[in-house]
């Protein structure tokens, strides 16, 4: 067994544009997007990766408790996401940069989250977009529940739920799959498969490819070529329209990679190799479509140069505003426990504030 | 023009220190945002440190090897006198000095010698102070950097004088064990104290199989030597006594002997690196002509430093070669989780009594160490006399075992 050639995908993997930025057409699916919109997309790719660019940076400068890297996974984010209607709602895992970005959510509010200064970050539902999930696989429940509820209201809307290869075996996952079968819930499930449970490589549990699985819960399962964005926005806007429907749920599993470290906290030299990551750079989801767009005409250098230009000083006020950051006040780690005041947490911050007050008088902030 | 300190941050979660492992830049450099500066290796991982600011770098506070604690100083940056006003979000202001931001830099370096003054100490111990009626500032920390202890504080309390702390100023050379080196040493220490070692060794006329290693180099561009022979003698011994091919496994009910089915070959490479063992799987299967180009293979590896964990770990039994320093041999240590291994000395012309007469023959010493809760005496020397047997005449070994 070699670690050094990346493994290869088992056909039928949906795909609109080659690794080459060649575009190619598909018996089941096609998109057709106006020349505005492929250079928005460029765009919004680009931004994120500056992104995540600078908040790795910040994190290794102490500015940031933690990070976990987007790097490689722009197209499978940002397209998954440009497939969604304003009123459709996403549950993303701690990892979907791109798809708080392209819902709005402020990226300062995604700074302070990975600061440790904010109790979750923004509204979800001012945004479509349910916080940050840690506990692996949890959102999959949540998405479901969701989508069970549009039911019962009969809306039109639909979910999007994210999580990565490793959950897919977590029981949470799977349970999120009897009961979105069950209830025909109008949830997507997009699985970023991106090679790597942290160090263990996904060839390691994914004995069938993941988005066979599907089919043991009874509903369609398509695997797409996550670096390609035209193919996940087609088969996202299909699993979308298929569950709106009331046909039930879709997995989707996007095969893409993940070309940063786990987290901050992780190391990947140690347990892969160097050339892995060369031969995805081949793949690389922003510098396909760039190909793609340079060679039909439809952007020049000088669109590029700028969108960098733009990128670099966006990313720059960015860094200013995180580092000038405050600090929350320690008791404001009791504020959204409870919705309303509730009497043994109002004791445990009384006891609290009485603990740093015998600090006040030493000068230095315990 | 101001200088900007930046401090060793947590570059994991919870992490408390880091090492030093090498410099990317040196004093006088110009560097540029986030422009890496710095490697460090911490319990978690091995990265590298992008700096905060543009600018010249005027001091490097910690030298290689050192073992520095999260908020310590590493490297000073002088930043051009009138620094470019940042730009800032809507909604949030750029709060400098701000007495609420923990990690104000411009105050780390005004406040440089305010900062000797100040006591460092835990909460819990400012809290005992305090409850005590202790004044912190009046007692000397003993702790790291100076950092006020319970100890410390317990010692006030009870009226005692707390001697500063000791200094470690012996003379000589105090080189640190780090990384590889300190995982060999811990592996070593774990293997010589829980599997009792017993070594043997007997020497060996290796005319023949110098005539084989030469008959090999006329079929092979390939770099052929004896030590691939060596090798090929141990798998054949242990093809022939599968128990010196084992791990000691210990389980709740006591222990058993697990034997490979396959012999994963260890070999001890020097390495810019140090000390490296990568692994030929599946040895058992290749012939010696294959087994040195396998070898060959897994040594290159190891050496240009592109073994993947996967090429250094698995290894079944070992063999070292340690005539290539120009000894004879020693008290080889087993591997970690393995039953033997053997250690190959120099070839030397020596005096050897053939028919009665004495003639000059290359003689070399085998020395082989086994886990004595695994193999018996009796085992173990048979063991070691089949390899012996073999490398006196290779290629009739070879020709028998093919029957």
């Amino acid at each position: 067994m070699t670690m050094t050639t990346a493994p290869q995908p088992q056909n039928p993997m949906v795909q609109l544009l080659t690794p080459e930025g060649e575009l190619v057409t598909h018996e089941s699916y096609s998109l057709d997007l106006t020349h505005a919109q492929y250079k928005s997309l460029y765009r919004e790719m680009v931004f994120v990766r500056r992104l995540d660019q600078e908040a790795t940076a910040l994190q290794r400068q102490g500015e940031l408790g933690l990070w976990a890297s987007s790097l490689g996974q722009e197209a499978a984010q940002v397209g998954s996401a440009f497939a969604l209607e304003k009123n459709d709602f996403a549950f993303p895992t701690y990892r979907e940069h791109g798809v708080a970005w392209m819902r709005g959510v402020d990226p300062m509010k995604i700074m302070e989250v990975y600061r440790g200064i904010s109790n979750g970050g923004w509204d979800p539902l001012e945004h479509g977009c349910n916080s940050y999930t840690i506990v692996i696989g949890n959102q999959v429940l949540n998405g479901v529940g969701y989508a069970m509820g549009c039911t019962l209201d009969q809306s039109e809307d639909a979910v999007i739920t994210y999580f990565g290869d490793g959950a897919t075996a977590q029981g949470d996952v799977n349970e999120g799959f009897v009961f979105a079968s069950t209830f025909d819930a109008p949830v997507v499930f997009f699985c970023q498969n991106n090679q790597w449970a942290i160090s263990q490589p996904s060839e390691k549990f994914v004995k069938t490819p993941i988005y066979k699985r599907a089919d043991g819960f009874g509903f369609p399962g398509v695997l797409v070529d996550g670096n390609d964005i035209l193919a996940v926005i087609a088969v996202t806007k299909a699993a979308l329209n298929r569950a709106r429907s009331g046909a039930g749920p879709t997995l989707i599993e996007a095969f893409t990679y993940r070309m940063g470290a786990h987290t901050t906290s992780d190391d990947p030299t140690r347990y892969r190799h160097e050339n892995d990551l060369q031969n995805w750079k081949l793949r690389d989801p922003i510098e396909r479509l760039k190909v793609m767009l340079a060679r039909n005409g439809i952007a020049d250098r000088n669109f590029f140069d700028a969108i960098d230009i733009d990128a670099d000083a966006w990313a720059h006020t960015l860094r200013a505003a995180v580092r000038s950051m405050g600090e929350p006040a320690p008791e404001s780690i009791f504020d959204n426990v409870y919705a309303d005041s509730h009497e043994a947490l109002d004791a445990q911050r009384a006891a609290f504030l009485d603990y740093h007050e015998g600090f006040a008088d030493s000068g230095v902030k315990s | 023009m101001p200088i900007e300190i930046f401090h060793l941050p947590d570059a994991g979660e919870g992490l408390t220190e880091a090492e030093i492992l090498r410099w990317l830049v040196e004093p006088g450099d110009s560097v540029s945002v986030n422009q890496m500066v710095v490697e460090i290796e911490t319990a978690k991982a091995t990265v590298e440190l992008p700096i905060p600011w543009a600018g010249v770098v005027s001091q490097i506070h910690e030298e290689i090897g050192a073992i520095v604690p999260v908020g310590a100083q590493v490297i000073s940056i002088e930043t051009p006198a009138q620094p470019q006003r940042e730009p800032v979000l809507v909604g949030y202001g750029v709060k400098e000095g701000d007495s609420l931001t923990r990690r104000t830099r411009k105050a780390s370096n005004t406040e440089s010698t305010a900062n000797s003054n100040r006591v460092t100490a835990k909460p819990l111990v400012r809290k005992l102070a305090k409850d005590q009626g202790i004044d912190l500032s009046t007692l000397v920390g003993t702790g790291l950097n100076g950092e006020v202890t319970r100890e410390d504080v317990q010692a006030a309390i009870g009226g005692e004088a707390v001697p500063p702390s000791v200094s470690h100023d012996h003379a000589g050379e105090r080189i640190p064990v780090r990384g590889v080196q300190r995982l060999m040493a811990e592996a070593m220490v774990a293997s010589a104290f829980t599997a009792p070692h017993v070594t043997e060794w007997v020497e060996v006329d290796m005319s023949r199989t110098l005539e084989v290693v030469e008959r090999m180099r006329t079929r092979s561009s390939e770099r052929i030597t004896p030590f691939v022979l060596v090798s090929a003698a141990l798998i054949r011994a242990a093809q022939k006594y599968p128990r010196i091919n084992s791990s000691w496994i210990d389980t709740k009910d006591g222990a058993d002997v697990l034997i490979h089915p396959n012999i994963h070959l260890g070999f001890a490479a020097d390495t810019p690196k140090g000390l490296l063992v990568p692994v030929v799987r599946n040895a058992n299967a290749d012939n010696p002509m294959a087994l040195s180009a396998s070898i060959t293979t897994q040594m290159d590896k190891a050496r240009d430093g592109s073994a993947s964990p996967a090429d250094l770990t698995g290894g079944t039994i070992t063999v070292t070669n340690v005539g290539v320093f120009g000894v004879d041999g020693g008290t080889p240590i087993i591997t970690p989780g393995q039953a033997a291994i053997l250690a190959m000395g120099r070839i030397i012309n020596k005096p050897w009594v053939v028919n009665d007469s004495i003639v000059i023959r290359p003689i070399m010493q085998l020395t082989f160490s086994f886990d004595h809760r695994i193999i018996d005496g009796a085992l173990g020397s048979r063991a070691l006399a089949s390899v012996a047997s073999y490398l006196s005449d290779p290629a009739l070994d070879e020709l028998l075992l093919k029957d």
